[in-house]
């Protein structure tokens, strides 16, 4: 009978209007839309697959978000995050204006401060480093679309480093892995033909989950025109609750799968022989290598059994070239990754789904010329080298590898800006490393709407505008139709916040680097290109959206000729470029390592409700989804005596316990793992809604595996145990 | 309405969309999103399900209304509830079986799901249905033989939630 | 297994995690209703007896309690509606489905009966009263009008004093969505409760000799009744539907056993009953004890009714997030 606190909610919400409401009397309600309703073109920016929509305004107040149904993003409907956008915009606990730490007694603390103040603090300190270290002991964390504007800054002052957090910890083995076959990577979006499949092959791809908009959709409309989807993961995922075949794989033998898939096709001759031929080199190398790989050895090894092994692989075969083996896009999870994902795309070059309907389609993007500016100066040092020097084959920064290299007196990185990127629940099992950089560099400035946790370390803390209040560069990205889209502010930045275009632009000028950001405004930059292609800036504010013809083909002719961007211009089946820097030329399987007696897989995710951590203090999604819960097997929780919506709390083997989490029980996970979704357990106080609820994954991380390939982070390595220590629930003002 | 279980993927974006929608409270819902699985792993069903007024034929929400305020709207089997003549009493809540009121509105009246007849009203489909990502949802009118609705539902096995309880519901889930 | 849950976190003020909408205001209007109802009865039943000798309470007096009863009751029946103003609306419509929409009638028919009932016996039960009416003008007229066609009123009262007793029931029978309310024992039920709380008021207001003893007697049977109806209504539910056996364990192992054998049956029926054999044989301590305990069983029965019905339902979800951390939002 506890439901009578239960009231409060809405009863509190409801006393403040129920008054006023009551002496209205008789009068007919007003139906939404009713009233004065203006528009405003905008790109999500709740997660980084970059939907265009249209923001509503109803008498002057924030009413809703849709879709733009010219956009080949989104198709006229935006995701659960976009929906909820407004929330970002509303949300009560965003950054207001700039802060700066200041030395306060024995400790320390934030100051606001004006804009020049934070602004010229900055400068100098940039000056000071330049001077005593050097001008390239800079780097950039970035992860959104106005770290291009600090990238510039930086370039223009003579450092070059900086990493996304969307390469080592996401999708670099991939790009990789693509890269050394096909010559090029998979891009984003991804260049997955779903909407023509019929066949889709998810290795862990949790679509549906994980909510990547037009993923989404073509996997769903794949699933409406009939299309077998086998699904290929140790949790019953959404994906695998749409599937004909879910193959409920032990954790981290995928490998062993994919390599008996391979024997299969190689040896059954269910593979694309004339495609083979003719685009493909290595192929006798691959067959030979995947002799002993049977379904047979690949049953012990995944838990699968042979003939499902074979009857997936004949339907993968039948489909062909309209079967899709998902790329997957997070996919650092076991230190092989580059491996696996050479093995995906191995799989589909035998398929010869690549450059086919229903496999991968060309990607085009607008030519749009870069706004006249004089040359930024060449490096004065070669960083990677420096950074990542045993990684040759990766061009991008490997964040984790910057973190390393900031670490102690004589590290070679000296400052930070981190934009929109919020390193603590990003990296995993980093939480040291991070505070021990940040006790070394001498800046740190973090770009942010939200008081996330990285804030907490900083030495600047610079409030950026939401989207909603901003314009940013032009969506211009390599997809099925070349198209462009337009963010532009709707409403009128809060507080103090700023856009990043600005900030860089003022800092340059205090640098006395100026002439790096030759416009008055942003708004000139993109009028101009618009009208290199034929558009201008008052077109798109009405439009939004603009398509644009394609000058190539989405898909390879009958026979045509193509070179592939790789030393041998073939898919390389056998990687010559592997071969050369050491690695294995065709992937091997390694057996992962397997939980001590009484720990468990540490298994996470996404949900459809929330983007990692940045959404979780959006008020519309945490009330959609205010708390993550761990997933355990029914056997699992008889044993530790658990049962749903009692708490507890997840340790690691190296102690580390994390905040006391709701538990699920459910069939929906194995019984060697637990689930949980990521972005959750915000410790900082200054997020009033996320503060403290759910468990954090990145933090339990204590087994990262680094990949050989290009050092990203293997994040699935890591076991816990359950502990039910006092992990009473939070309540609800705490 | 017509939702494809076989489709929908739990997201709620129908949720969010409704609440931005209709400008529902803090706290309250108009729709919701429920999941269900059976068996044990690892052989497994699990169906998701968009929740909401179903706008029964047999409304006993209506029949309950002691002043008329809870009505279907012009004719259809659209379950209204008028706000200038809601007292407040609370009947048609205890009399969904389906618990598909929102409840007190902090106004003072009686809320609901209203099939966003101010939408259907303009020829648009409702909010929840136009922002759905996968496209399971559908609205039309069961009436006219050559509405997607009603083809999906000859062509397709479907069910209702609880026939039993007699409300003859009108949110059809094609299984 | 099957496992069933929110996916999206619900918590409808006053419906979630089970219904919640009506609380003690219901409860106190329908045992008010009730008691007047049985009050009407027991002097209506007087008059047409004429037992003016035998039971002068009920005769005379007893009727001028059965408006201040349901006036009270009306009180917090208006408490808990929730758009106070709209309050005229149940009078602008007449929805033959709706029970409250009878019931909202039923009142405007049963208050001017009440009135009449009392006028017929005013100058007999409350001289100072009639006196001051008898000042007014027609006052007098009035008064001779209800006395002269006393034994007409009475029976007209029976019907609608009976219907109004069994309404309290029905309104919450008819609640087919509500599976522990969905019993036609309810009505019949819920008239003897009221029938048996009004019984016990003469004796509480102190009357004495034979009219005591008729009081004591009649109560006494009427907890009999009561304890066969709520047998009854007992097997009505579990003879029913999946819907109405859950609902039963609500009260046979579930949440609400000891509420209400414990708080209701045992000291609201049980022990008055026994108290009241003893009493029967002249010991006022027992009857006095007996009384109270027999008006507060009334209102727990309807208490515990209200709140249990509400949470029996026939959709159910576990909820997979913590509702209450929704109180974050609030301002
Ligand atoms: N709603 C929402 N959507 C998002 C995001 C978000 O934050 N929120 N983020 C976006 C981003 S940036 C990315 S990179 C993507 C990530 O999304 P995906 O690329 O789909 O990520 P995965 O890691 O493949 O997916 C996690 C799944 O892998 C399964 N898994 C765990 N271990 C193994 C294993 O050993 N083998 C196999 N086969 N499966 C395993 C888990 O059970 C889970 O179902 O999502 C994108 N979409
Ligand atoms: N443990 C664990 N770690 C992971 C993953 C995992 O699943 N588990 N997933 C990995 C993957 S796939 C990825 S792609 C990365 C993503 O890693 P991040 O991009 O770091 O993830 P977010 O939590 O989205 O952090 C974004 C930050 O940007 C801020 N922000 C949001 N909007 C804006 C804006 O408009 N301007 C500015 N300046 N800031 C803004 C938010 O407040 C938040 O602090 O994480 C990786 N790390
Ligand atoms: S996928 Fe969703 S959150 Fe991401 S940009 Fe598109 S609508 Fe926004
Ligand atoms: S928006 Fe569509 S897919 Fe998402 S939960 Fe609602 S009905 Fe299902
Ligand atoms: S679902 Fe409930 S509220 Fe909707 S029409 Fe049916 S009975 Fe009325
Ligand atoms: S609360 Fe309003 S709509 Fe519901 S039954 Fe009462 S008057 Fe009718
Ligand atoms: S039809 Fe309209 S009111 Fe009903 S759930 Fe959908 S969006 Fe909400
Ligand atoms: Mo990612």
């Amino acid at each position: 009978m506890n439901r009578r606190e239960f009231l409060k909610v809405s009863a509190a919400l409801g006393a403040g209007t129920a008054v006023p409401a009551m002496l209205g009397g008789c009068a007919t309600r007003p139906l939404p839309g009713s009233g004065e309703v203006t528009t405003t073109p905008t790109v999500c920016n709740m997660c980084f697959w970059q939907c265009a929509g249209t923001l509503y305004q109803e008498d002057g107040r924030p009413w809703k978000v849709v879709g733009h149904p010219d956009d080949p993003h989104c198709d006229g409907r935006l995701c659960t995050r976009g929906t909820g956008g407004i929330g970002a915009y509303d949300d009560p606990d965003r950054l207001r204006q700039p802060l700066l730490r200041v030395a306060d007694g024995d400790g320390q603390r934030f100051e606001a401060v004006s804009w020049d103040e934070a602004l010229d603090f900055i400068a100098r300190r940039m000056t000071a480093i330049g001077e005593q270290h050097g001008k390239d002991r800079l780097a950039l964390f970035s992860h959104g679309d106005g770290g291009k504007h600090f990238q510039r800054l930086l370039q223009a002052f003579g450092s070059h480093a900086y990493a996304h957090p969307s390469f080592a910890q996401c999708r670099g083995p991939r790009e990789t892995a693509f890269g050394l076959t096909y010559g090029e990577g998979v891009g984003s979006p991804d260049r997955t033909d779903m909407a023509n499949s019929r066949c889709i092959v998810l290795i862990g791809s949790h679509l549906g989950e994980n909510l990547h908009n037009s993923q989404v959709q073509t996997f769903t409309r794949a699933i409406d025109n009939g299309a077998t989807v086998i699904t290929v993961d140790p949790r019953f995922s959404v994906a695998a609750s749409k599937s004909q075949h879910w193959l409920a794989i032990k954790p981290g033998t995928d490998m062993a799968l994919l390599l008996a898939w391979t024997n299969v096709l190689v040896n059954e001759g269910l593979y694309d022989r004339d495609y083979v031929a003719r685009y493909c080199s290595g192929f006798d190398k691959l067959t030979a290598h995947v002799q002993p790989y049977n379904p047979e050895w690949a049953y012990l090894e995944t838990g699968i059994e042979p003939a499902v092994i074979r009857a997936t692989a004949r339907v993968m075969a039948g489909n062909a070239p309209a079967t899709l083996v998902h790329p997957g896009r997070h996919v650092t999870w076991y230190g092989d990754d580059t491996q696996r994902s050479r093995a995906i795309a191995i799989l589909n070059a035998l398929l010869g789904s690549w450059g086919r309907p229903g496999g991968f389609y060309r990607q085009e993007k607008v030519k749009l010329p870069a706004f006249p500016a004089p040359p930024l100066p060449k490096p004065s040092s070669d960083w990677k080298q420096t950074v990542q020097g045993d990684f040759p084959l990766v061009s991008t920064g490997i964040s984790n590898r910057l973190v390393e290299h900031s670490i102690g007196d004589d590290a070679f990185i000296k400052g930070w800006f981190v934009y929109a990127t919020n390193l603590p629940l990003t990296l995993p099992g980093a939480t040291e490393q991070i505070k021990a950089a940040a006790e070394s560099l001498e800046l740190m400035v973090v770009v942010d709407t939200m008081p996330a946790e990285i804030t907490g370390y900083a030495d600047v803390v610079l409030p950026e505008c939401t989207y909603l209040e901003r314009y940013d560069d032009l969506r211009n990205k390599a997809e099925r139709t070349p198209t462009l889209a337009l963010r532009m502010p709707a409403f009128e930045p809060r507080q103090q916040s700023k856009p990043a275009w600005w900030m860089a632009k003022q800092l340059a000028e205090k640098l006395g680097l100026g002439r790096y950001f030759p416009w008055p405004d942003y708004t000139f930059v993109l009028d101009w290109q618009l009208k290199q292609v034929g558009s201008s800036l008052a077109e798109m504010q009405r439009l939004g959206v603009k398509r644009f013809a394609r000058k190539t083909r989405p898909y390879f002719d009958d026979g045509e000729a193509i070179r592939f961007n790789t030393p041998s211009g073939r898919i390389e089946l056998w990687s010559s470029l592997l071969a050369e820097v050491g690695q294995d030329p065709l992937p091997r399987y390694t057996p992962p390592e397997r939980p001590p007696p009484g720990f468990y897989h540490l298994n996470y995710g996404r949900a459809p409700a929330h983007t990692f951590g940045r959404t979780i203090n959006n008020p519309q999604l945490f009330e959609l989804m205010p708390e993550n819960t761990v997933w355990v097997h029914p056997s699992a929780a008889a044993v530790h005596g658990l049962v749903s919506s009692g708490y507890v709390r997840m340790e690691n083997p190296n102690g580390r316990r994390s905040n006391g989490v709701r538990v699920r029980v459910t069939e929906r996970i194995r019984p060697d793992s637990i689930f949980i979704v990521h972005g959750f357990g915000h410790s900082d106080e200054r997020q009033r809604l996320a503060r403290g609820v759910g468990a954090d994954d990145a933090a339990l991380m204590h087994n990262v595996k680094i990949d050989p390939v290009m050092g990203g982070t293997g994040m699935r390595a890591s076991f816990v145990r359950l502990v039910d220590d006092d992990a009473a629930p939070q309540g609800g003002l705490t | 309405m017509v939702i494809d279980t076989r489709t929908c993927i739990g997201c709620g974006d129908c949720v969010v969309a409704c609440k931005n929608e209709n400008k529902v409270p803090v706290g309250l819902n108009r729709d919701w999103v429920v999941e269900a699985t059976r068996g044990e792993y690892p052989n497994l069903e699990t169906e998701f399900r968009s929740e909401r007024c179903n706008h029964c034929s047999h409304a006993t929400c209506v029949t309950s209304c002691p002043t008329g305020a809870s009505h279907h709207w012009k004719d259809s089997n659209i379950v209204l509830v008028a706000a200038e003549k809601c007292t407040g009493c609370k009947a048609c809540i205890a009399a969904c079986p389906y618990d598909a009121r929102l409840i007190m509105h902090p106004d003072g009246y009686v809320d609901k799901c209203t099939f966003c007849h101010h939408r259907v009203d303009q020829g648009l489909d409702p909010a929840c249905v136009s922002s759905c990502p996968t496209h399971c949802m559908h609205f039309g009118n069961l009436d006219d033989r050559d509405s997607v609705v009603s083809r999906l539902l000859r062509e397709r096995r479907h069910k209702v939630l609880m026939p039993e309880t007699g409300n003859q519901p009108h949110v059809y889930y094609l299984t | 297994m099957i496992e069933e849950v929110l996916a999206t976190a619900r918590y409808n003020d006053k419906i979630d995690p089970s219904l919640g909408i009506w609380t003690w205001e219901i409860a106190f209007y329908l045992f008010l209703g009730g008691m007047a109802a049985g009050i009407m009865l027991f002097a209506a039943w007087a008059v047409l007896g004429g037992r003016r000798d035998t039971l002068p309470f009920a005769h005379d007096r007893f009727a001028l309690w059965a408006p201040i009863a349901l006036s009270l009751g009306m009180t917090t029946l208006f408490l808990d509606l929730e758009y106070k103003i709209h309050v005229f609306r149940f009078y602008t419509a007449f929805e033959p489905t709706s029970p409250m929409s009878w019931g909202a009638w039923v009142l405007v028919l049963i208050y001017p009966l009440m009135v009449a009932q009392i006028l017929s016996t005013l100058r007999a039960g409350y001289p100072l009263l009639a006196g001051w009416l008898e000042r007014l003008p027609g006052g007098a007229w009035l008064l001779d009008l209800c006395e002269g066609r006393r034994r007409l009123i009475a029976w007209l009262v029976i019907p609608l004093a009976v219907g109004l007793g069994i309404y309290t029931g029905v309104l919450l029978s008819a609640f087919s969505a509500r599976p522990f309310w969905n019993s036609g024992m309810l009505g019949p039920l819920f008239l003897v409760s009221g029938m048996s709380t009004a019984a016990v008021l003469p004796l509480l207001a102190g009357v004495a000799g034979g009219e005591k003893k008729f009081f004591e007697r009649t109560d006494l049977g009427l907890i009999a009744i009561e304890l066969t109806l709520i047998a009854l209504f007992l097997i009505s539910l579990a003879t029913g539907a999946a819907q109405h056996m859950q609902a039963l364990q609500l009260v046979w192992g579930g949440e609400y056993t000891v509420p209400f054998w414990l708080w209701f049956v045992l000291p609201g029926l049980v022990i008055p009953l026994l108290l009241e054999i003893i009493a029967v044989r002249g010991n006022r301590q027992a009857a006095i004890t007996a009384a109270v305990l027999v008006v507060a069983g009334g209102f727990m029965l309807r208490y515990l009714m209200v709140e249990i019905g509400q949470v029996s339902t026939w959709s159910q979800y576990a909820i997979q997030f913590d509702p209450q951390l929704l109180q974050r939002l609030v301002p």
